[in-house]
């Protein structure tokens, strides 16, 4: 994806790749295959899988984009980001068991407000597009905002519940003391927001040191002046940070109210006996 | 003192997934008094004082509060007029004095109206036998007994008027546990208290409580002032576990 938003700017001066050039480049997934089969890591199928899964996948996002980038209309381009924010919903909540439908929701929301609110100012007040919805920038930004987005709702989520089960019994003290559940709850939703912020931090301490990052390599590779080609980039991380900060707390902050009752009981799934969570301490 | 029970509950069933934690339990707890649960392990008395709060709901039947369904009261106010003191008490981050203050400090609004007869830390860590040299304590570092002394304290800080104990001694030392049971007493006297006590040692039950409940298998067997629950009790299951001991 990230090659392709320079691909019709500049094409001219790059090397391009031929069918042909793919199939030998697939000798690197025998390679991992054959490891698989010699290391009896029951792996061979998965990457043969993912090799042609990836091929097909990235095909098909190629030629949508270049038809979205040839035809210009700014409801195709909506809804191009609507299937997109739908994946990545699917996606993040596909690992919680339980409480999916509440999950989905609660993500999808979120990744809409983190993401969308930081894809709308950068379009709007940093890069001023014209027209506003130009498909070249603006798909391949939300692809990349999107896919992190989805790993904060994701990890915010899964440490939610995990912190939940194991605080279970400091949430009830609280409860038992007259604490709302926004309190009794603080501690867990805390962690988990910083759970899920961790990553990002990480990711911006790092960037250009031990990563490059896919867009600014694809850039470059595609004949891009690299000073051009970080700037974009430093506007690129600046946006994952708002835009994971924001999904993240969206998703813990409404996710904790499905841990209790009206009652304001506590309800966490796979509920210990009271016996084995001594004997699990 | 008054013929409303602190507590009452009618055909209070309660179930969690298969089992039936509570079947058609009809008790009153009287207000003022020091009430004993006992019963064998998996018998209820954790599920039944949980409701007594609002920790959990019963699955049907009805509990009141001094005559009121448990429902019709604002919940965190009831937390705050029922305290509940855990078998494991946890601390929060932060000092002895933290802990007690937290407490304090989550009371709504209202409560904050009469501020003037908020309790005093100082005071609830000697009523609970603390030692106030320990209110800059780290809560973390402390002992099981001074935990749980520590717990029951910071319960009276929200100014209670009923103290529910889920087996309060059952990770202590038997000389540890006597002098909890002895504050417990002392509690119950000085701050008139209704305290409602889980417990599976029935030499505390027949010392501190007057009146004793004899569960099994999510029932109540049998209720009744302690004395005679000991010395001549009717159900001959009782007979067995209390005078025979099982
Ligand atoms: N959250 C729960 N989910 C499913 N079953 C539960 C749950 N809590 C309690 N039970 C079951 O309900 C029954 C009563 O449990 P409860 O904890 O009230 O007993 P107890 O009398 O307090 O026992 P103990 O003396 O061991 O503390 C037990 O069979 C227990 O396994
Ligand atoms: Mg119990």
């Amino acid at each position: 994806m990230s090659a392709a938003i320079t691909s019709a700017a500049v094409s001219n001066a790059v090397l391009t790749l031929r069918w042909y050039d793919l199939a030998l480049a697939s000798a690197l997934v025998l390679v991992a295959m054959a490891i698989s089969v010699w290391q009896r890591l029951g792996l061979a199928r998965g990457f043969a899988v993912g090799a042609i899964r990836a091929v097909v996948q990235l095909v098909a996002v190629g030629y949508v984009l270049a038809f979205l980038i040839s035809i210009q209309r700014w409801y195709l381009v909506l809804l191009a980001l609507l299937v997109m924010l739908i994946a990545a919903t699917l996606t993040a909540t596909d690992r919680q068991k339980g409480r999916r439908a509440t999950l989905f929701v609660i993500s999808g929301t979120a990744m809409l407000v983190g993401a969308g609110l930081t894809l709308a100012y950068v379009d709007a007040v940093v890069m001023r597009l014209h027209p506003w919805y130009d498909p070249q920038y603006l798909i391949p930004l939300f692809g990349m905002i999107i896919g992190n987005a989805m790993n904060g709702a994701a990890l915010a989520a899964e440490r939610l519940s995990s912190e939940m089960e194991l605080r279970r019994a400091e949430v009830e003290s609280y409860l038992a003391l007259g604490a709302s559940p926004k309190r009794a709850s603080a501690e867990a939703v805390r962690r988990a927001l910083v759970a899920a912020m961790i990553p990002t931090v990480n990711m911006l301490m790092v960037v250009g040191l031990v990563s490059l990052p896919g867009m600014m390599t694809g850039q470059v590779i595609a004949g891009q002046s690299p000073i051009t080609a970080v700037r974009y980039q430093i506007v690129v991380v600046f946006m994952l940070a708002g835009a994971v900060a924001v999904t993240s707390v969206v998703v813990a902050l409404w996710y904790q109210r499905s841990f209790f009752t009206s009652a304001e009981q506590l309800v966490v799934r796979s509920i210990p006996s009271p016996r084995s969570t001594i004997a699990a301490r | 003192m008054n013929d409303v029970p602190a507590f009452c509950l009618r055909q209070v069933e309660q179930s969690r997934g298969d089992v039936r934690t509570l079947r058609a339990i009809n008790l009153d707890i009287p207000m003022g008094e020091v009430v004993a649960i006992v019963g064998p392990s998996g018998a209820g008395k954790t599920s039944l004082i949980r409701l007594l709060n609002r920790l959990d709901d019963p699955s049907q039947g009805t509990v009141m509060y001094l005559g009121s369904p448990i429902e019709s009261i604002h919940v965190r106010q009831l937390r705050r007029r029922v305290a509940f003191v855990f078998q494991t008490p946890v601390m929060f981050a932060g000092t002895v004095a933290d802990n007690l203050a937290l407490a304090r400090d989550l009371a709504p609004p209202a409560e904050d109206a009469r501020a003037t007869a908020m309790p005093d830390a100082g005071e609830m860590l000697r009523l609970a036998g603390v030692d106030p040299e320990f209110a800059s304590r780290d809560a973390q570092s402390l002992s099981g007994g001074e935990r749980q002394r520590v717990s029951i304290a910071r319960a009276l800080m929200t100014s209670p008027d009923a103290l529910l104990l889920d087996e309060p001694t059952s990770a202590l030392d038997p000389d540890v546990a006597d002098h909890i049971m002895a504050t417990i007493r002392t509690l119950a006297e000085r701050m008139h208290l209704t305290v409602v006590m889980v417990t599976h040692r029935l030499e505390e039950a027949r010392a501190v409580s007057s009146h004793t409940v004899f569960m099994e298998a999510g029932s109540v067997i049998e209720s009744g002032p302690t004395e005679a629950m000991f010395t001549a009790p009717n159900a001959a299951r009782t007979r067995d576990y209390l005078v025979r001991g099982k």
